[in-house]
C-alpha cells in the first residue's frame, strides 16, 4: 500500500499534519528539510521522520518542490499532505504540476471514505462550501492551519537522513525581516468582538476595548479596518484572506456581512450582531441583532458591562 | 533605486547590451469570474445565472503591478486570459487600466476546467506571447483562491516564482521582490524571466478615465481557441461532489435594547469568564 507523506517548515502545522495523516490508514512518513529540531519534534510524536540536510533555499519554491518529488518517488508515497500556510500553499501547486497531481488548497474538513479523501474548502469566495476530491493516484492535499490538533507525543518514532540530489536555484535571499506579530491570535479566542466599518470613528475603540475585557474576548476586525483605515494589524482580519475563527460566541459591531467576512465567524456557536442597517445580510446570519447606531449603543453597553 | 532594465533571456540582453531598444514584456494573468457581490443563494444553491462576469480584485492587483513597472522602466503590458465569449467584454477593464494589448483564449464551459487543465492552457497562451520576461499573477482567484496557477505555470514554463510579493523591482536582469510570509517579509532576487505572484491589497488599482474606456476596445488583440493551439487538455483531476452555501440555523431574534443586548450577552458571551 502506498503512503502518506507531510511536510511543513512550521512545526506547529507540521504536528498538525501528523494527525490528519492519521485519518488515511496508511503508513505515514514526515519529511524534515534542514531542520534537526523538528525531526525530533515528530519524532516524539511517534513518526518515521525522512531528514534531508543540505544547502537547500527554503525560499526558493521549485527546490523544495524538487526535494519533495524525489523523496516522494524514493518513499513511495501517492499522498502528500503539505500545510496551508503561505509557505505551503505557493510549494502545493508546483509540487502538483512536477507529480502531475490533483490539488486541493484551504481544506477545512477531510472525510476519508475507503480509498477516497473527501474534502472541503470554500468555494465562491466563501458563498459556498464544496466538497472536493482528487481523482488523480498522486494527491497534493494543504490542509488549512487549526483544522486538526497537533499530534501528540507518541512511542516508535524514528529518524532516518535521507539525501535528495541538489538543484541549481535562481531564487537568492538578499534579506530577511521578521514581523512583528501580534501576541495574540483571534484565531484562538472563545469570545470574539469584530469592529466593522460602522463603528465610525476610532473614538469608539476604548468603548469596543472594555467591552471585550469584560466579555474576556478578543477584537478583530473586518478587512477594510485593518488594510483601509489601519486601525488594526492584519493578523486581527476576520474572513477568507484573514483569520477563520470558531469562537463560542461572536459579537459583531457594524459589520454589514458580506460573505467574505462570513466565512471568517461561520464556526461561531453564538453570532450577536448590532449594525445600524436594518437590511444588512449580517442580521439574517445571527442570532440574535441589533438595529442601532453604536456611537449610541457602545457607550451605553460598555457602561452596563462594567 | 530602479537599475535600468537589461532583459530577461539571453537574445534580449544581448540585444540590450548591444543598444537596441528593447521593451521589458510583462504579461498578467487574469481570470474571468462572476461578480460576488451579486451571488445570491436560494435553496443553499448559489444562483449564478445573469451574474455579470468580471475580473476578480487581486488580479486587478497584479494587473496595476504590471502597469508600474512598465511605466518605470520603458514596458509593455499583455493580459492574458481563460473564459467564454463575454471575456472579450471583460478584458476591455484591463485594456482600460493601461495594459497594452491583450492574448485571450475562448472555450465554452471553460469555467469547468480544474487547476491543472487551466494551468496548462494559461501557459501554452503565455507562450504564444514572444520574448516575456516576467508573469504577474495574483495570490489567489477571487472566486476559488486556490493559489495554484502561478506556481502550476512557472512548473510548465521551468521559471523560478515567487509568491505573496508586496513589491517589485527591477534591477538589470533580474527582480528584487520583497515575499511577504505570516512571521516575516523576505527580499529576494529572482532572475528573469519569473513568475511573480502579487498578495491582495500591495497596491491600489487604477480606475481608468472614460476616454481609456471608450479607446480598450481598439487595442491590439489576439484570440485563441483550444483547437488553434494544439493542446490536448488532460481530463480533470479534481471532482467535485457538492458546493453549497453552508446550511444556517440561527435564531434570528431581534434584541430592541440595550438591556436586552445585556442580558444576552451575560448569558451566551461568558466564555472567557
Amino acid at each position: 500500500m502506498a503512503g502518506v507523506m507531510t511536510y511543513s517548515n512550521n512545526t506547529a502545522l507540521a504536528l498538525e499534519l501528523l494527525t490528519a495523516a492519521g485519518l488515511m490508514g496508511q503508513e505515514v512518513k514526515a519529511l524534515s528539510i534542514n531542520n534537526e529540531q523538528q525531526a525530533q519534534e515528530l519524532k516524539d510524536a511517534g513518526a518515521s521522520v525522512y531528514e534531508v540536510t543540505g544547502e537547500y533555499s527554503a525560499a526558493d519554491t521549485n527546490m523544495v518542490a524538487e526535494i519533495l518529488k524525489q523523496a516522494a518517488a524514493a518513499l513511495g508515497v501517492d499522498i502528500i499532505l503539505l500545510s496551508s500556510d503561505r509557505r505551503g500553499k505557493e510549494l502545493s501547486g508546483r509540487l502538483a504540476q512536477k507529480l502531475n497531481a490533483g490539488c486541493l488548497t484551504d481544506i477545512k474538513a477531510i472525510q476519508v471514505n475507503g480509498t477516497e479523501i473527501e474534502c472541503e474548502r470554500n468555494a465562491l469566495g466563501g458563498a459556498a462550501i464544496a466538497v472536493q476530491s482528487i481523482k488523480s493516484t498522486k494527491q497534493v492535499l494543504a490542509i488549512s492551519p487549526k483544522v486538526f490538533k497537533q499530534a501528540e507525543p507518541a512511542g516508535d518514532g524514528s529518524i532516518n537522513n535521507y539525501a535528495v540530489e541538489e538543484t541549481i536555484s535562481a531564487v537568492s535571499v538578499k534579506e530577511i525581516i521578521p514581523k512583528s506579530t501580534d501576541s495574540v491570535d483571534i484565531a484562538d479566542a472563545d469570545v470574539l468582538i469584530a469592529v466593522g466599518c460602522g463603528v465610525q470613528t476610532k473614538y469608539n475603540l476604548p468603548a469596543v476595548e472594555a467591552i471585550a475585557q469584560s466579555l474576556g474576548g478578543l477584537v478583530g476586525c473586518s478587512k477594510p479596518v485593518a488594510t483601509d483605515w489601519k486601525w488594526f494589524s492584519e493578523e486581527r482580519i476576520i474572513g477568507l484572506s484573514g483569520k477563520i475563527c470558531s469562537p463560542d460566541a461572536a459579537l459583531i459591531l457594524g459589520v454589514s456581512g458580506q460573505v467574505q467576512f462570513a466565512v471568517g465567524v461561520r464556526g461561531a456557536r453564538v453570532l450577536i450582531s448590532i449594525n445600524s442597517d436594518e437590511n444588512a445580510p449580517i442580521n439574517s446570519m445571527a442570532d440574535y441583532y441589533m438595529v442601532a447606531d453604536l456611537n449610541d449603543v457602545l457607550p451605553q453597553l460598555k457602561d452596563a458591562m462594567s | 533605486m530602479i537599475v535600468p532594465y537589461l532583459g530577461g533571456n539571453d537574445e534580449k540582453r544581448e540585444a540590450v547590451l548591444k543598444g537596441v531598444r528593447e521593451l521589458m514584456k510583462i504579461v498578467v494573468a487574469m481570470k474571468q469570474i462572476p461578480d460576488l457581490q451579486q451571488i445570491r443563494i436560494r435553496d443553499r444553491k448559489p444562483i449564478l445565472d445573469g451574474v455579470p462576469l468580471t475580473f476578480g480584485k487581486i488580479d486587478k492587483n497584479a494587473l496595476e503591478a504590471a502597469v508600474q513597472i512598465k511605466e518605470a522602466v520603458n514596458g509593455e503590458v499583455v493580459v492574458v486570459s481563460v473564459g467564454n465569449e463575454e471575456l472579450e467584454d471583460t478584458i476591455k477593464e484591463a485594456l482600460a487600466a493601461d495594459a497594452d494589448s491583450s492574448v485571450m483564449l475562448i472555450e465554452d464551459d471553460i469555467e469547468k476546467m480544474d487547476s491543472a487543465q487551466t494551468a496548462k492552457v494559461l501557459a501554452e497562451l503565455i507562450k504564444q506571447v514572444e520574448r516575456y520576461d516576467l508573469v504577474i499573477f495574483g495570490e489567489g482567484s477571487g472566486d476559488n483562491y486556490s493559489g495554484q496557477m502561478g506556481s502550476r505555470v512557472a512548473e510548465i514554463l521551468g521559471l523560478p516564482q515567487a509568491g505573496y510579493v508586496t513589491s517589485i523591482e527591477i534591477d538589470g536582469i533580474a527582480a528584487i521582490v520583497k515575499r511577504s510570509l505570516e512571521d516575516q517579509e523576505e527580499i529576494l532576487e529572482v532572475k528573469l524571466p519569473a513568475v511573480i505572484s502579487v498578495a491582495a491589497d500591495l497596491n491600489e488599482p487604477r480606475i481608468p478615465s472614460v476616454s481609456k474606456v471608450l479607446k480598450a476596445g481598439k487595442k491590439p488583440k489576439e484570440i485563441f481557441n483550444l483547437d488553434d493551439l494544439d493542446i490536448e487538455v488532460c481530463e480533470a483531476l479534481v471532482a467535485t461532489s457538492s458546493s453549497l452555501a453552508p446550511a444556517s440555523n440561527r435564531k434570528g431574534i431581534e434584541l430592541k435594547s440595550v438591556s436586552e443586548l445585556v442580558e444576552v450577552l451575560k448569558s451566551e458571551a461568558s466564555g472567557g469568564n
